[in-house]
């Protein structure tokens, strides 16, 4: 390899400062004057565009923001800059104690704050190796499921606008208001949830509350055929969605993708079936699967999973029994100094806590594995080649919600 | 003498006429189109739709047209002024002349005097809509490129090259039907369907179609609204309009959809005249007024127009051109040629035509349950390829 001189490289920083005055200069010239079709680009010359994609665009899904190149529609590349919803979610675990850490995990992902509190829990629990009372178990996996539908029904009706089709969006919010409702009954939140404790739950269920929720569940496969009514078999939905986004389950893997993405490229690899956490292991339910890893693929990964979920919620409904709903945990939690990864299957993928201990009341250090992140990653690989109305299909399908993409 | 105060008579019918349809065009878009629009939706969509303001929302029209009025006009810094001002003028201006060819009832007898309710009865008719209304694009993409807006650029791009694509097969789809009809006055073309007793859907099933779709997408509707495409370029080449510009483009958008609408009933479903004119069985039907048949008519391609709204997802734009140029215009030429040849072969023209609806139809039935079919089968075969257990 050529060794740089000194002489060169000072040269080389003369080269840059003389290219950055032209560039400024010009810059003056074109903020003054109107631009007008200037002398060096013909009618024919091709150039590159960079266009500015969000932080405030209707179909980033929150503060995304994207530095694209195209050419005409055509997107040469795509950057994402991601942190303008950072609140140090991860620094103010340290400054808290076990307990005082649930909430902000409601505020990561905030249309499934109840899976992120249960592996918040989960963690800790692993640390002080507290057992789970059954009814507890039963109760989690309920509130994590009914969370995975409204998440996955956020997800369908906002990623249906993104490619116009707007009715969708309004049959699955009716539904999910249902879910809040329930959520709220049970805790007296509808969004930031605060729902689980370390070693179990903080209430008991309402009565009729598993009465309502049956009531629901039994309903939801025939809402679930309203909406594939409208997109499956659509012809625009399908040119809209099959063969957007391929991606191979190798390359998942490679980019440490999880979730319906990986499912939708054909590994069968869910956490609740993987590793199964609280209950999971007793329950009869399929990982659904599809080969072709792309948009549509993913589609239909996620509404397989609605009906999954509801089927869950039934079994779970069948095998409640009354029982303690919290484990015996010591009054102040004061772990062993012990390092520990737990992580379960939120809507998104793998969410994971690794949790560093240091025997005192509040935690060392708290590293999470944001599923949404991780998954992001592979946009500007998806997105290379397609046209910017591909790209909203895109965002959508891997479905980010930004306060888990910044914490 | 009499000549003359027939002809003055005329003349003062006429300016009433345009003042009568420039006041309530716009009144109609924004009070009834639009409230139509969001309570239909709303019903559609499991939710209720505005019906605060008024009884049931109807003064809702009023209230948006007092916030579009009262907001701040703002021009970019950057923008092409002159033309950033003009775009919205474009939009709306066309579209409000083209209403003028427009027959919306057969003549009616107000005092001595036989009022026809169309402005003018151009003998280019046809050909003086086309040409104006394509105006209308040049307000669009105008519009996209004077904002000096990324987004808005490419709306314009967009628009330039959908509306200009989609012009063709409309022109060729009304082809066929000059075919039939020898004239390109509306008023004859409403005539001649009623001396046929056919409307022209039968024979132009096809033109009717390539006609429709082209006409939603000249519009900008879904499944066709690209170079808006809220939640892809930020509404395109309306992003950098605001207050009573945004409400021209507004209201040039859908007057645009009353001529389509309007044009899609004189040439294709008999204009003013009743249901089926030649069945005797229903010659009850000749009871409504012409003009009140008329406007149900387009109130029923006002609906088709809601409909598609809520129901499509949007086109990409390479999709939309490949649909264009690929199908539409190949199957308006092979159109023509079926028409003319039905028109040839048979002298008396009207054998000709009803020959040709029934082939057309039967085509038209088969292909549809040909799709219904394939459609369930590919469903069958999607379901049977995951048997993935939903009960239990």
């Amino acid at each position: 390899m050529e060794q740089l001189s000194d002489e060169k490289i000072s040269q080389a920083e003369k080269d840059e400062a003389a290219y950055f005055a032209e560039r400024a200069k010009a810059g003056a010239a074109a903020a003054s004057s109107v631009p007008v079709a200037s002398g060096d680009h013909t009618l024919f010359d091709v150039q590159e565009m960079e266009l500015n994609f969000g932080p405030q665009h209707p179909s980033t899904h929150g503060v995304l923001r994207l530095v694209l190149k195209v050419d005409g529609e055509r997107i040469l590349e795509a950057k994402p800059d991601v942190g303008y919803l950072h609140r140090g979610t991860e620094k103010l675990f340290e400054t808290e104690t076990y307990p005082m850490g649930i909430p902000h995990t409601d505020r990561m992902d905030y249309v499934a704050a109840a899976t992120n509190n249960h592996a918040f829990c989960l963690a800790v629990e692993k640390l002080l190796g507290v057992e789970i009372p059954r009814r507890a178990q039963l109760i989690r996996v309920l509130l994590d499921e009914l969370q995975r539908l409204s998440s996955h029904l956020v997800w369908l009706g906002t990623s249906g606008i993104d490619l116009g089709a707007v009715t969708p969006f309004w049959y699955a919010f009716r539904e999910r208001e249902q879910i809040l409702d329930f959520f709220e009954e049970y805790c007296g939140a509808r969004l930031t949830l605060n729902c689980m404790r370390i070693g179990g739950l903080p209430f008991d269920l309402t009565p009729g509350w598993t009465e309502r929720v049956a009531e629901f569940v039994a309903d939801l496969p025939s809402r679930i055929d309203d909406y594939e009514q409208l997109l499956t078999d659509n012809r625009i939905w399908k040119k809209r969605t099959v063969g957007v986004g391929v991606i191979s389950a190798e390359e998942c893997v490679e980019w440490g993708l999880t979730g319906p993405i990986l499912r939708g490229s054909g590994l069968e690899w869910d956490l609740r079936r993987a590793r199964p956490y609280e209950c999971y292991d007793e329950l009869n339910f399929v990982v659904p699967t599809r080969q072709n890893g792309d948009t549509y693929d993913r589609y239909i990964v996620r509404v397989q999973e609605m009906r999954q979920s509801a089927r869950i919620i039934r079994q779970c409904l069948e095998k409640l029994e009354p029982g303690e709903i919290r484990g015996k945990v010591p009054r102040v939690i004061k772990p062993p100094a012990e390092e520990v990864y737990a992580s379960i299957e939120s809507p998104k993928g793998e969410l994971g806590f690794y949790c560093v201990s240091n025997g005192t009341n509040k935690p060392y250090r708290m590293h999470v594995r944001p599923p949404s992140f991780i998954n992001l990653q592979a946009l500007p690989r998806l997105a290379k080649g397609h046209l910017v109305s591909d790209l909203v299909a895109l965002i959508g399908t891997i479905d980010i919600v930004l306060g888990e993409v910044d914490r | 003498m009499r000549d003359a105060g027939y002809a003055m008579s005329a003349e003062v019918w006429t300016y009433v006429k345009v003042v009568l349809l420039v006041a309530t065009v716009p009144a109609i878009v924004g009070f009834v189109i639009v409230l139509a629009e969001r309570r239909i939706m709303g019903f559609m969509q499991a939710r209720l739709g505005p019906n605060r303001v008024g009884p049931e929302g109807v003064l809702q029209g009023l209230a948006d047209l007092l916030k579009l009025v009262t907001k701040e006009d703002i021009t970019p810094a950057r923008a092409e002024k002159a033309v950033h001002f003009l775009a919205p003028v474009l939009a709306v201006i066309p579209a409000l002349t083209a209403l003028a060819v427009i027959p919306f009832g057969p003549p009616v007898r107000i005092g001595k005097t036989m009022v026809p309710l169309w402005v003018a009865d151009i003998n280019i008719g046809l050909l003086f809509l086309l040409a104006i209304t394509s105006i209308g694009v040049y307000g669009i993409i105008l519009g996209g490129w004077s904002s000096n807006n990324k987004y808005s650029l490419l709306g314009g791009l967009r628009s330039a090259a959908q509306l200009v694509s989609y012009e063709v097969p409309m022109g060729l789809s009304l082809v066929s039907v000059l075919l039939m009809t020898r004239s390109l006055s509306l008023v004859e073309i409403v005539r001649r369907q009623e001396a046929t007793g056919l409307w022209f859907v039968f024979p132009g099933l096809v033109a009717f179609f390539i006609y429709f779709v082209s006409g939603v997408a000249e519009t900008n509707r879904n499944p066709f609204d690209l170079p808006e495409a809220e939640s892809e370029l930020v509404s395109g080449f309306n992003t950098e309009y605001s207050g009573v510009k945004f409400a021209f483009f507004f209201l040039g958008e859908y007057t645009a959809m009353i001529i389509i609408s309007c044009v899609a009933v004189t040439v294709f479903f008999g204009g003013w005249l009743a249901p089926f004119p030649s069945v005797p069985a229903l010659r009850f039907l000749g009871v409504v007024p012409g003009a009140i048949w008329f406007l149900a008519k387009v109130g029923v391609f006002i609906f088709g127009y809601i409909w598609f709204r809520s129901t499509f997802p949007r086109y990409r734009f390479d999709q939309l051109m490949a649909l264009g140029w690929k199908w539409l215009i190949p199957l308006a030429l092979a159109n023509i040629v079926a028409v003319a040849l039905a028109v040839l072969l048979f002298p008396g023209r009207t054998t000709g035509l009803v020959w040709l609806s029934w082939i057309l139809g039967g085509f038209f039935v088969a292909m549809f349950a040909l799709s219904k079919l394939r459609q369930a089968l590919a469903r069958r075969e999607r379901l049977a390829a995951e048997p993935h257990p939903v009960e239990g």
